[in-house]
């Protein structure tokens, strides 16, 4: 379907196919996380999972912004933005289940997803750790003039540590091609973000850096695209770093383990009324982007997709014991007696 | 005698000290949450927003808002959730709790108590540490780590009414151990071991949860081969009790050492210097430990059961020293 000039207008430019790309990739993150607690339930993935339901559009909008050369560096709520990025939902399953095959060998588990080979750096489990991580990225990309920029994901519960203002600073101070990224999703784990912050409104907290910022719906994944492209062509221009605030809300506890006693039933009953999913599937179809059939279409391919990472996974053999033994140096030491 | 678990004798202690107007508690996830591993479930209700504080993830602030509020005679508790995040507060913790009694002459005291959490299990390399030698490393903080509930509810205690900075490391793997809480009142002293079994062929010294991995081992070897091991439970790091690990030591000549850490530089390495400073001529063969392997903690299941301290390695190190 040849995209009219309407529909190219109100969808920032993107094609068609671009956009019906964008809800494949919503809709892969949503049923391989459907599968991933279904498979911790099952005790074929354990330790901590943090699920992405609720924020698809959030990763699909913003990395969509962004070149396959530029980077990225996240937390442990990662597994959206490794499919976004296009990471293979084998290696990814495989690590959830501890196999060899795993995107990190089975050694890091659902928090710690990596690929390298497609600039994704990992996803790392103490808050606001890597936010600096980011910084020095975006300091090797200036100082080796490159062209590419660093996208960074984080909480709201990760704006009140000293590494989050530390970051804000050491960047806008060496204006770093920084993109950081705050899925406001209203709470940190279970402390609700008016009892954990004194500026509620993530977006204001950089005007203490005089760095740019904004703030977006993001569970609308074109205004979401809109504003990261914004951020993107600011910082990639050497003007330096951008706070983007992305609005959401997640569907599931904060982790597998959540009984979610913060909240009330009805308040994410009223949320998913609101599925970002739907309502941009609603929206392309309505609008005459992508047929009723395509989008089913679409969620089968995901649910054999999912799936088939299972079985790959299940399939794939444990953990390699060598790395009870290596691994820890690049250059091994000994001790000597 | 009452029958409790770690988790329930701590929260039954921790009713107690929250009477007191100067007792508040300031962690993350503590109240709205529900508490991370049910400690301080319900509290929030119960005690409201100025005794049970929710804190920003900000670690050193949780820390630094204790150390402050001791300075002016409060009896903060601090809880941070795992101890991997202490991390971010160490600046606090070592540079200043651990400092102000001394370096200004004795003027300032700090009567805060520090409660964090040990554990593992598939949680990978940053979540599944432990740092009780760090922290016993440092001169001005004590370092308490017990293993039943009765201990834990009374050197919880302890640690309250001590004027010095207390790190009471408590471990997620072991909230659900059951134990007897005695009736009448009872006391035990920070910087007190305990025999936790008798026996004379050979002495285990040991703190935390692998004092109840070592009783497992213990018993068998008892039942099935008529091997009797002494264990010896420090529940004191800082400051550490030796006298009841040497006593033992004198009469059985052999020993092995358990703790929850990696096996080089740490408090394994501690015990076992001190037993061969202070009862050398008793030795029969050498000291075996048993601890972490000396890699980080990898997520796989296959490969952690391998990492960490498992009754399989205790008795092994057991049969090793014996033979
Ligand atoms: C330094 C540190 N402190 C505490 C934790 C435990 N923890 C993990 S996630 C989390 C909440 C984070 O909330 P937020 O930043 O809003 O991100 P979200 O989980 O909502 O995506 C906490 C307290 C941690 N991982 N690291």
């Amino acid at each position: 379907m040849a995209s009219t000039p309407d529909t190219t207008e109100r969808y920032a430019g993107l094609s068609n196919e671009q956009l019906i790309e964008m809800y494949r990739q919503m809709v892969l993150i949503r049923i391989f996380e459907e599968k991933c607690q279904e498979m911790y339930t099952r005790a074929k993935i354990g330790g901590f999972l943090h699920l992405y339901v609720g924020q698809e559009a959030v990763a699909v909008g913003t990395i969509g912004a962004l070149k396959p050369e530029d980077h990225i560096i996240t937390h442990y709520r990662d597994h959206g933005h490794a499919i976004a990025r296009g990471l293979d939902t084998n290696a990814l399953m495989a690590e959830l289940f501890g196999k060899a095959t795993g995107s990190a060998a089975g050694l890091g588990g659902s928090m710690h997803l990596v690929d390298v080979s497609k600039n994704f750096w990992g996803g790392y489990a103490i808050i606001g750790s890597h936010l600096l991580m980011a910084c020095g990225i975006g300091t090797a990309l200036k100082l080796q003039k490159r062209p590419e920029v660093v996208m960074v994901f984080f909480g709201d519960g990760s704006t009140n540590g000293g590494e989050f203002y530390e970051a804000m600073n050491f960047s806008q101070l060496g204006k770093l091609p920084v993109i950081f990224v705050c899925e406001n999703n209203l709470f940190a784990m279970g402390t609700p973000i008016a009892v954990h912050t004194s500026v509620q409104e993530i977006y204001r907290k950089a005007c203490a850096f005089d760095m740019r910022s904004e703030r977006v719906d993001g569970n609308d994944p074109i205004a979401t695209y809109e504003a990261t492209l914004r951020a993107v062509e600011y910082a990639r221009s050497g003007q330096g770093p951008v706070l983007l605030e992305a609005v959401t809300y997640r569907f599931r506890g904060h982790s597998a383990q959540d009984t979610q006693k913060y909240r009330t039933r009805e308040e994410v009953e009223q949320y998913r009324t609101r599925d970002p999913n739907q309502v941009f599937r609603k929206r392309l179809i309505d609008d005459g982007v992508m047929t009723e059939e395509q989008a089913v279409q679409i969620e089968q391919q995901a649910e054999v997709e999912a799936q088939g990472s299972v079985d790959f996974a299940d399939q794939s053999p444990p953990a390699d014991e060598k790395w009870l033994t290596e691994g820890v140096y690049a250059n091994p030491i000994e001790p000597k007696f | 005698m009452a029958v409790m678990t770690v988790r329930e004798a701590l929260r039954s202690e921790l009713r107690e000290q929250l009477k007191d107007d100067r007792v508040f508690i300031i962690g993350e996830d503590i109240g709205y949450y529900g508490s991370t591993y049910g400690v301080t479930a319900g509290f929030l209700e119960e005690y409201g927003t100025e005794k049970i504080r929710d804190a920003p993830i900000a670690e050193a602030g949780i820390i630094g808002i204790g150390i402050g509020a001791a300075m002016l005679g409060m009896r903060p508790i601090c809880e941070i959730m795992s101890v991997n995040f202490s991390l971010l507060a160490f600046d606090q913790i070592i540079n200043h709790a651990a400092k102000l009694h001394y370096m200004f002459g004795g003027q300032i005291t700090c009567p805060m108590v520090l409660r964090t959490t040990n554990g593992w299990r598939n949680l990978s390399a940053t979540h599944s540490q432990s740092f009780d030698p760090m922290f016993a490393y440092v001169p001005g903080l004590k370092v308490v780590a017990p293993a039943t509930p009765a201990d834990m509810k009374a050197l919880f205690k302890a640690s309250m009414e001590d004027p010095d900075p207390v790190i009471f490391i408590e471990h997620t793997l072991m909230y659900g151990v059951k134990g007897e809480i005695p009736d009448e009142p009872y006391e035990v002293k920070i910087g007190e071991s305990r025999v936790a079994r008798e026996g004379k062929d050979l002495t285990i010294v040991t703190y935390s949860r692998p004092v109840h991995l070592c009783m497992e081992v213990a018993e068998r070897l008892s039942k099935q081969e008529g091997i009797e091991c002494a264990i010896i439970d420090l529940r004191t790091i800082r400051p550490m009790d030796m006298s009841k690990a040497l006593e033992s030591f004198r009469t059985t000549g052999r020993a092995v050492v358990v703790t929850e850490e990696w096996e080089s530089h740490g408090v394994q390495a501690e015990i076992a210097a001190r037993l061969y400073e202070h009862a050398f001529d008793y030795l029969d063969a050498p000291i075996e430990r048993v601890g972490f392997r000396e890699i980080p903690f990898p997520y796989a299941t296959n490969l952690e059961d391998q990492v960490v301290v498992t009754p399989a390695r205790i008795e092994a190190a057991i049969r090793k020293v014996l033979a």
